[in-house]
């Protein structure tokens, strides 16, 4: 066997790969990609539902709020650091961003309007995002691996507050209930669209799924979340916007309705709402921000040195 | 004013002090200058709204009307707000951010050691919760300020200059109103006038590790405590009643 | 041309009579903010009550192509695990 065959040797017995193994340059890269791009989406993901910290409607909500947007930071810099064992800096990885080089999410490009958006975001993107996250806590990469076990159990509490967020509108008032009703209509779709393209158009699915870096496919996860979240529409008595959608009873799943690939595509290609806003916001502080690490590191090497010449 | 009522304006001070305080904070999520940093300034934006929290219920408890934190946070007009004017100055940049939380979180230190020992129990409590949170407020801020004091030529200028900028606005923390030493006197709240030498030694000893110099000779602005605020203040608050101001009465 | 600061290495005491164990790692200026990011980053659902950090450069670690010779040869000295000794079931407390 040559060593690109004891990999996936090791990898078809479910050993984990390690910083410092042997690696094909391309797994190394692609795992790059993946876990990076991972990264991005937990911290411009910050943005949308960071826009409603100062207005949200009650201080219980607020802490909630606060904490959620938090934790991803914390998801982000758990996934950077798995990135930086794979010899990438996050200064590079951020750099990348920023230059319209990596990817991020799509569905951080659509605005939150409407406080009902941040039980949308909670209840049906954190639902998206854990879906692929539970499927990632076997992925063949140790690190990556670590890391969402981590998330999944932090992000447990997400979903559950935007999902009595929007509770909590559904027993409201109409005008209330419209409000939880049209976030469903706008997010719904574009909640679909995170699981990816179709698996037949999806061009490293393959290669991905035999180095486990991927362990369910695109189709696979999205039908497994229709499936979940329609009841949860249900009890909450608004309607899921796809007049497709129906229950069938010989495949035991929902179907649906085609997805908007152009739209999809056009949101990737950076022309969604909010694509450059969401740049600019994270530019903006990464430039802001540039004198601050400037000057907390020259403090630390003045304190060296002075240690160090203290002690001679 | 018998107790009760003093003892609520009072609640309803320190309250406000932490829920515009954390407001403010709690702008930075998503936006800080580094991740690691962007996730403590937050910690720090919780550790005050929860305390406003703590002030707030007990302020709803003292007034006997029904109200809520939530009425209190969100439903008075302006001048009903008590907080001082120094943590409704906006963010501006980390040096602004910085300055503000270090004149504020070392006042607001010496103020809770004494107020652990208040003859009301309830303001006891909240104090000695507190109390563990703001130690640790005080000693990132102060690190802070050296950090940046005694950083870059840049940092320094900045930090001096934040620094000047603020400076009429810390007067307000160890000035007494006529509330506080109706308190004072009842043993309720610690006498300002016996936490300020003590603020004043370690406000000027941070200053001079940071290489910065103490701001002379400005005026000192006052009022929030009576609800005489600056012009940010009706931004601070349009932005944070906007919901329920909009639609009154209802359940989020 | 701003210098990123340094990778750090996080170990978190989960309570009081356990070992530090590896959360995971960040970045920061000096050791104490180091210790500061961890409490922010590793413990913030009170997952601790003791921190190490410590440069990441600093660590050493094993060579894992090395990992047959280093520690294959622990696998037969069974004589070192206490079943290996055979004793009759009437000698107690040992």
């Amino acid at each position: 066997m040559n060593l690109e065959q004891q990999f996936q040797a090791r990898i078809d017995q479910e050993i984990k790969v390690e910083p410092r193994d042997w690696m094909p340059e391309e797994y190394r890269q692609m795992n790059i990609r993946q876990i990076a791009q991972h990264a991005h989406s937990e911290i411009v993901g910050m943005l949308p539902e960071g826009n409603w910290i100062t207005r949200a409607p009650s201080l219980r909500r607020k802490v909630a709020l606060l904490a959620k947007v938090q934790d991803e930071g914390g998801h982000g810099l758990y996934l950077y650091s798995a990135a930086e064992t794979l010899g990438i800096s996050r200064e590079e990885l951020i750099d990348q961003l920023h230059e319209g080089k990596a990817k991020y999410s799509s569905i951080f490009n659509y605005p939150a309007l409407t406080w009902a958006d941040i039980g949308a975001i909670g209840w049906l993107v954190d639902g998206a995002a854990i879906m692929n996250q539970v499927s990632l806590t076997r992925t063949s990469y140790g690190p990556y691996a670590r890391a969402m076990v981590r998330i999944c159990k932090e992000e447990s509490f997400h979903q559950r507050q935007g999902y009595e967020i929007l509770l909590t509108l559904c027993r409201g008032t109409q005008e209330q209930k419209a409000m939880a009703q049209d976030s469903l209509n706008r997010w719904w779709w574009p909640a679909l669209m995170m699981f990816g393209p179709n698996d037949d158009q999806s061009t490293h699915t393959e290669k991905s799924m035999n180095w486990k870096l991927k362990r369910k496919k695109n189709d696979e996860l999205r039908q497994q979340f229709v499936d979940v979240t329609v009841p949860q529409a249900e009890y909450l008595g608004i309607t899921v916007p796809d007049p497709d959608l129906k229950w069938n009873e010989e495949r035991g799943h929902y179907d649906f309705g085609e997805i908007n690939w152009d739209e999809f595509w056009q949101v990737v290609k950076g022309n969604g709402p909010c694509n450059k806003k969401r740049m600019n916001d994270r530019i903006k502080a990464h430039e802001e921000g540039a004198w601050v690490r400037e000057a907390a590191m020259a403090y630390a090497e003045k304190r060296q040195q002075r240690k160090l010449q203290q002690a001679s | 004013m018998n107790h009760q009522e003093s003892l609520y304006h009072f609640a309803l001070q320190m309250g406000d002090n932490a829920l515009i305080l954390g407001q403010r904070l709690s702008e930075w999520c998503g936006h800080g200058p580094v991740l690691e940093q962007d996730i403590a300034i937050t910690n720090i934006a919780l550790d005050h709204v929860g305390q406003a929290r703590s002030w707030l219920q007990y302020a709803a408890e003292l007034e006997g009307k029904g109200r809520t934190e939530d009425d209190l946070a969100f439903l008075r007009p302006e001048f009903e707000y008590r907080n001082v004017l120094l943590v409704e100055q906006p963010n501006t940049d980390w040096a602004y951010t910085i300055v503000r939380s270090f004149l504020f979180d070392t006042f607001n230190y010496f103020h809770h050691v004494e107020l652990t020992q208040s003859t009301d129990p309830g303001v006891a409590a909240i104090a000695e919760k507190s109390l563990k949170e703001i130690t640790y407020h005080l000693r990132y801020s102060s690190e802070w300020m050296i950090r940046l004091g005694d950083g870059t030529e840049l940092s320094h200028d900045k930090m001096q200059q934040a620094l000047d900028d603020l400076w009429m606005f810390s007067g307000e923390l160890t000035a007494m109103t006529s509330l506080e030493t109706s308190l004072a006197a009842a043993g309720l709240a610690p006498d300002l006038s016996g936490i300020k030498p003590l603020y004043d030694g370690r406000i000027a000893a941070v200053i001079q590790e940071a290489t910065l110099e103490v701001p002379s000779g400005a005026y000192m602005q006052t009022g929030g405590k009576e609800g005489r605020h600056t012009e940010y203040m009706g931004f601070i608050l349009a932005e944070m009643q906007s919901l329920q101001r909009q639609m009154p009465g209802l359940k989020w | 041309m701003s210098k990123d600061w340094p990778l750090w290495e996080v170990f978190i005491r989960s309570k009081n009579g356990l070992s530090h164990k590896h959360a995971g790692s960040l970045h920061a200026a000096d050791a104490e903010m180091a210790i500061e990011n961890a409490r922010d980053v590793y413990t913030r659902r009170n997952e601790g009550v003791s921190i190490w950090v410590v440069e990441s450069r600093h660590i050493t670690a094993s060579n894992p192509e090395e990992a047959e010779s280093l520690f294959d040869p622990a696998k037969d000295k069974v004589y070192r695990h206490p079943t290996f000794y055979d004793l009759p079931d009437e000698v107690t407390h040992i």
